[in-house]
């Protein structure tokens, strides 16, 4: 019979403290891998969708809009710009790569991207199964759409007025899929992509429409373009240039998303102090346990001396009570943290943004350790108590 | 055989006890008789290795245990020496098998199950095996603490006041089982009391 039994055993006999300080423990560490796991999961996700992107220009409104619609495809457009601007604009000089994207469609909540083959070169897209989209209403979806349409090569399906409700179908005409990409781990995964013809004819009125409507599509417009600079220098220039002298808003990704994460961050610090109020807590619950367990246990381990245990054996035995009740919380919190995590991402109604429970950081380890820690700062106040107790003096007293 | 020369103790603010010298031979048993505060229990601790004497030599089987270091100490004491308190002093959390293996691995012995039955069995006891100490009678783990006590073959087993907290009939029964045990496993015996219906049972006394 080994200590580890011998603890394992006093902490059963006091089954409802015991629980009640695991579950302590286990809520400070879910709370913080939560944390952990989402802010790195939603930088990573913002981080490799805005990779090579280094400006977005769009209509005027919010910059934060600008940047949430055409980049991580989840806000609603600020509005439209001019196709005649936008060519302008795309033939700078200063300007390495641009391409332009019209919104405004969806099919089952994954959003329709007109564009051009800019797109697939901005993003490194790689077809998992037939050609990317040519000619107008073909269309080349992500693996997420194909995954959850069940969309494959040749299907036809219509799209639907607006960015996620398919209320208002454009029964006129059938987009066909013509390709479906292999997985890129980011955005693209959930988006339908198709040249900017299409998006035109789907909004082209019927025949019977009137005058204004036509002047519209004369006056062709798109919703935004995506820009990688030619260098580094144009950062300051570039910008400042679309903002004054033309109708439309220049937003950089960088720092909106540092803007955005920012906003964020408040919250996730409070949370994250939260959790950690919660786990001095438990240090201080499981060391009044252990504690108030003394006074019962100094006869058990008065005994157990004369029965030849040393002393650091029964140090050890007090404290290895106190990092069981802390590191099994730890683990506990741990599952906890990613099971929620998982719930979370299987509720979440934007899929562009999906959260995942089987996620694993660096930073869990540290929680681990921290249990660890919590238990020997709990436990070494009652464990060397054990030096102290007088075993003659505790046995010839009649108890 | 145990041997006690001129030990004495004095604890803080009380009056120094001196105790005459004594020689305990293998097998032997003795009562250790006097009245309350004359330092029985002192005297049984400081034998069992568990308060060193402000004076004095103890050897047992040749060895001044208070020149072992602290770690060989306790080992040896688990090993040789077998104690029964006026409580039983079970581990609550440990069936009652349990409880009598956990000396042996203390002491860093292998448990001996065959033995640990042998010794249930000869204290009537075998079906409680499996029992918790809140589920038995005083007289009962009073029984275990002997077992307990025995398990690894001591060659001393000290009783102090083994018998205040019992009846007549339980107290006479521990006495029987004390002594017999002590015989049959080849153990002196000391037996601190001021109960009358000990004095009767074993004939050999030490004063205070
Ligand atoms: N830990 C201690 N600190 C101070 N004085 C003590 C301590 N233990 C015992 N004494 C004192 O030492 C003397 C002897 O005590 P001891 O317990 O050895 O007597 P005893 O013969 O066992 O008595 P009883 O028959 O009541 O058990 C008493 O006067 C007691 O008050
Ligand atoms: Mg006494």
């Amino acid at each position: 019979m080994n200590i580890l039994k011998l603890s394992t055993k006093n902490l059963l006999r006091n089954k409802l403290t015991t629980f009640l300080n695991i579950i302590l423990v286990a809520f400070g560490v879910a709370i913080l891998s939560i944390l952990f796991l989402a802010s790195t999961q939603i930088g990573n996700k913002l981080e490799r969708n805005a990779r090579d992107i280094d400006l977005v220009v769009g209509a005027k409104g919010s910059p934060l809009q600008l940047i949430l619609s055409s980049i991580y495809h989840i806000d609603f457009p600020t509005g439209n710009i001019p196709a005649k601007d936008a060519l302008e604009l795309m033939q700078n000089p200063m300007v390495k790569r641009a391409v332009p994207l019209a919104l405004g469609d969806n099919y089952e909540g994954h959003r329709i991207v007109g564009t051009d083959s800019g797109f697939v070169s901005l993003y490194d897209l790689k077809l998992g199964n037939g050609k990317f989209w040519a000619k107008d209403l073909e269309a080349t979806i992500g693996s997420t759409v194909a995954a959850e349409s069940k969309l494959k090569i040749g299907d036809k399906f219509f799209g639907a007025h607006g960015l996620s409700d398919a209320s208002d179908e454009h029964k006129q005409h059938a987009y066909t899929v013509s390709g479906i990409l292999q997985p890129q781990g980011n955005v693209t995964d959930n988006l339908i992509l198709t040249n900017i013809g299409s998006v035109y004819k789907m909004h082209e009125p019927e025949h019977d429409e009137n005058e204004k409507h036509h002047e519209e599509i004369n006056n062709k417009e798109i919703t935004s373009i995506l820009i990688q600079y030619r260098s580094p220098m144009s950062v300051v220039i570039f910008p400042r240039m679309v903002n004054q002298s033309t109708n439309m808003q220049a937003a950089s990704p960088a720092m909106e998303s540092a803007r955005l994460f920012s906003l964020i961050g408040v919250g996730i610090e409070t949370l994250k102090w939260f959790a950690i109020l919660i786990m001095a807590i438990s240090a201080l619950s499981v060391f009044i346990s252990l504690y108030n367990a003394m006074k019962e246990k100094k006869y058990d381990l008065a005994v157990m001396r004369c029965l030849g245990a040393s002393k650091p054996k029964l140090f050890f035995l007090v404290m290895i009570e106190g990092l069981l009740i802390t590191v099994s919380g730890a683990i506990l919190g741990l599952l906890l943290g990613h099971l929620a995590l998982q719930i979370i991402g299987f509720y979440q109604e934007s899929s562009q943004a999906r959260l995942t429970g089987l996620y694993f950081v660096a930073d869990e380890l540290y929680l681990i350790i921290a249990g660890l820690v919590i238990g020997v700062v709990a436990s070494i106040i009652p464990a060397l108590q054990t030096y102290r107790v007088d075993i003659a003096r505790t046995l010839s007293k009649d108890k | 055989m145990i041997s006690i020369q001129s030990i004495t103790k004095k604890y803080n603010h009380g009056p120094t006890l001196t105790f005459p010298d004594w020689i305990i031979q293998d097998e032997e048993q003795w009562l250790l008789l006097g009245a309350s505060g004359s330092g029985k229990s002192t005297l049984l601790n400081i034998i069992s290795g568990l308060l060193k004497p402000d004076s004095g030599e103890i050897k047992i089987n040749g060895t001044d245990i208070y020149s072992l270091p602290l770690k060989d100490m306790d080992r040896f004491r688990g090993q040789s020496i077998g104690i029964v308190f006026q409580k039983p002093h079970l581990i609550k959390s440990l069936d009652i098998f349990d409880n009598i293996a956990l000396a042996s691995s203390l002491a860093g012995l292998k448990i001996n199950k065959s033995r640990v039955m042998t010794l249930l069995e000869s204290l009537g006891l075998a079906e409680k095996r499996k029992n918790f100490p809140d589920e038995l009678s005083q007289g009962q783990l009073q029984r275990v603490s002997i077992a307990r006590a025995l398990i690894n073959n001591p060659s001393l087993l000290i009783a102090d006041e083994p018998t205040s907290s019992l009846d007549d009939e339980n107290a006479e029964n521990v006495i029987s089982i004390l002594t017999e045990q002590a015989a049959g496993n080849h153990a002196s015996l000391v037996i601190a009391t001021h109960d009358k219906r000990v004095r009767n049972r074993v004939s050999k006394e030490y004063l205070l």
